[in-house]
């Protein structure tokens, strides 16, 4: 093979594939009868959906006062679950908005089924608050319309109203993004399909053509999205952290927390990102687009945000210390050594002592070993929300009221609940869509210029790669 | 796009995008006037070749953005100085700090979605829109020039066309 290679660059996708190859390999799952996996995964996900259900109506019906909740620990395991889910969905729009600007091609791999798991988290995240407010029939309170009561208006000054709006512009807005992606695979998925499913495809493709024109206003369009996307997905934790930043509770009332809780949610995100696409990659057969090297790549950014947390909880409890401020040092005595020392201390290790183990690359490359960790972080993140809210709500001002949490049964199940909702939506995202952005994969197939297949070609495609410089060993790991 | 009366198409299918860029470039030198091209992914450099003007929807991007900031911005503060003066926590009626989250969020919500709206209606894409596919394959490996030649004047020129620019295959369709 001639030399017009630049060893520089290492292949994106693996087996030598034809745009065909990708055509068939990314719409098959979809065309197929779900496998015997896929059948055993959706039972047990369907049957946490039905305890979401039967949870939630139990809340509806009985009131809030079936959650360990009390007047001290006021926000307990449902704030913990909405912050823990809206993190998740930070992975993302982070990962198709600003690794696009970036121009990380890599990102073209993971990015759908990344994004599905962003609009899947936040539909999460949303059930907390929500449920939270007690009369969910009036739950529509929340946003600012002309009433008959005034009309009355929502406090704009309000760090949970700016929620309202953060959270409810980033669902739409990831929405719009991820739909818009997907439209021209749709019709991929319509051309290949006959009788009813065609019928729906069409539908849902919107009549795409592949129209060169409207190619390139999709270009555009996708690019001024993952630009407004970016300081989008960054506002939505900053004002996150702001239900507790602009608070005046020791221990909350801190200028680090958006930051922090930015790069805590690109940790969790990431780390949730491995834990499907682990799975999703194997079941799917999906190794060759999904590579080791993606893998690795996300493993760098969960070392690199798991380290930004580590820094911001030990700035935390220097900035407490040497504030001199009593209240400010008590409430992180407490956080450490208080009623809920396990949490601090399984916080520590999952989020900061085990992510380093990504520093050696055998484990960076090890899907077994990613697996695992993604899910310790998963954790470590829970425990983090749940220290920052339990914790330090737990001992207030007044020792009087002084207070323990813990959850009930309605608590338990809510959140064991969503993961249910959570997994249903992305299993059923997999049967009916292509979990990797096939039109964009293709545009990614050649790195090199030498995967030319048209009548010129000095030989057929014949998988012929073996004198290309390009494997994946060969690729520098910085 | 979509006329009603019947379209007649003169179609060739490539194999690679290099094939059609080139082939592009072919029809623009013999002064053939392609009707539009088809790819399954978006291919860089072909823009230029067929005289496609750069996309003005960042334009209406920013638009759209800047009304989102002025109607959020706006509405906050006609409630909270004329509407509903609300005292709160002795902080100023017209807190514009505060207002900062919001208007920020209402700039992004609105041109998100006042440029994909936008973008839908003018590719003419909406559920319930039948594709006017030339062939199936165009979504999957096959690169598309097509001419209209519902005039039916003689298109010896643009088959030799094809050929000589190396189609894998030329078709006519009536859309």
């Amino acid at each position: 093979m001639s030399q017009a290679v630049a060893p520089v660059r290492h292949v994106l996708i693996e087996g030598n594939k034809s745009y065909h190859n990708i055509t068939e390999d990314l719409c098959s799952p979809t065309e197929k009868a779900p496998t015997r996996e896929w059948i055993i995964a959706f039972s047990l996900s369907a049957a946490f959906l039905a305890l979401y259900v039967f949870a939630i109506v139990w809340t509806v019906w009985k009131g809030i006062g079936e959650w360990g909740s009390n007047r001290t620990i006021n926000w307990a395991w449902d704030i913990t679950n909405f912050v823990w889910w809206i993190g998740i969905g930070h992975a993302g729009t982070l990962i198709s908005a600003i690794l696009l600007l970036f121009r990380q091609r890599w990102r073209t791999g993971v990015n759908r089924a990344a994004e599905a798991m962003t609009i899947f988290a936040v539909i999460c995240a949303g059930q907390f608050p929500i449920f939270h407010m007690g009369r969910v029939w009036l739950a529509f309170f929340i946003f600012p319309f002309p009433n008959t009561r005034g009309p009355l208006w929502t406090n704009f000054n309000s760090p949970l109203l700016w929620d309202v709006f953060a959270i409810s512009t980033y669902f739409s807005v990831s929405l719009l993004f991820w739909y818009t992606g997907l439209v021209p695979d749709l019709a991929t998925v319509r051309d290949r399909a006959t009788g009813f499913r065609r019928k729906m495809y069409e539908l849902f493709s919107f009549g795409w053509t592949g129209s060169a024109k409207h190619w390139q206003r999709w270009e555009a369009l996708s690019l001024v999205l993952a630009g407004i996307s970016t300081p989008l997905v960054l506002s939505v934790h900053t004002i996150v952290s702001f239900d507790f930043a602009t608070s005046v509770i020791p221990g909350w009332h801190t200028t680090i927390f958006p930051p922090y809780f930015v790069a805590g949610a690109i940790f969790s995100g990431f780390a949730m990102v491995q834990t499907l696409m682990v799975l999703t990659r194997k079941v799917l057969k999906l190794e060759e687009y999904i590579t080791i090297n993606h893998i690795e790549s996300m493993n760098k950014v969960i070392v690199l945000t798991g380290t930004i947390v580590g820094v911001a909880y030990l700035t935390e409890l220097f900035i407490a210390w040497y504030s001199g401020y009593v209240y400010e040092q008590f409430a992180f005595y407490n956080r450490v050594f208080g009623v809920y020392w396990w949490a601090y201390f399984g916080m520590m290790f999952c989020n900061v002592v085990s992510p380093q183990l990504f520093w050696s690359r055998k484990i960076r490359r090890s899907i077994w070993w990613t697996f695992f960790l993604s899910i310790v972080v998963n954790i470590g993140m829970w425990f983090e929300r749940f220290v920052i809210i339990a914790t330090t709500l737990a001992r207030d001002y007044l020792p009087s009221s002084w207070s323990y949490y813990s959850p009930t049964w309605v608590e338990i199940s809510i959140f064991t609940g969503t993961m249910g909702l959570f997994f249903t939506l992305y299993l059923i995202f997999t049967r009916v869509a292509p979990v990797v952005a096939v039109a964009e994969i293709k545009s990614i197939l050649k790195v090199a210029g030498d995967q030319y297949v048209g009548p010129k070609a000095q030989k057929q495609h014949d998988h012929g790669h073996s004198a290309a410089p390009v494997r994946n060993e060969d690729q520098n790991a910085g | 796009m979509a006329a009603h009366q019947s379209t007649k198409v003169l179609y060739g299918l490539y194999n690679d995008e290099e094939d059609l860029k080139q082939a592009v470039k072919v029809a623009n030198a013999g002064h053939l006037d392609i009707m539009d091209v088809f790819t399954p992914f978006p291919v860089h450099g072909l823009d230029p070749i067929l005289g496609l003007k750069e996309s003005r929807l960042h334009y209406l991007g920013f638009i759209y953005g800047a009304i989102g900031a002025l109607f959020g911005f706006g509405i906050m503060s006609w409630v909270f100085t004329m509407d509903w003066p609300l005292m709160i926590g002795g902080k100023p009626y017209w807190a514009v700090p505060a207002f900062i989250p919001i208007t920020f969020e209402l700039t992004v919500l609105f041109s998100a979605w006042g440029m994909t709206l936008t973008f839908y209606t003018i590719c003419g894409l909406w559920p319930g829109v039948k594709a006017q596919t030339l062939d199936n394959r165009i979504t999957d490996d096959k690169f598309c020039i097509a001419f209209d030649v519902t005039d039916g004047a003689d298109d010896t020129a643009l088959k030799n066309f094809f050929s000589r620019t190396g189609a894998a295959e030329v078709n006519i369709k009536t859309l």
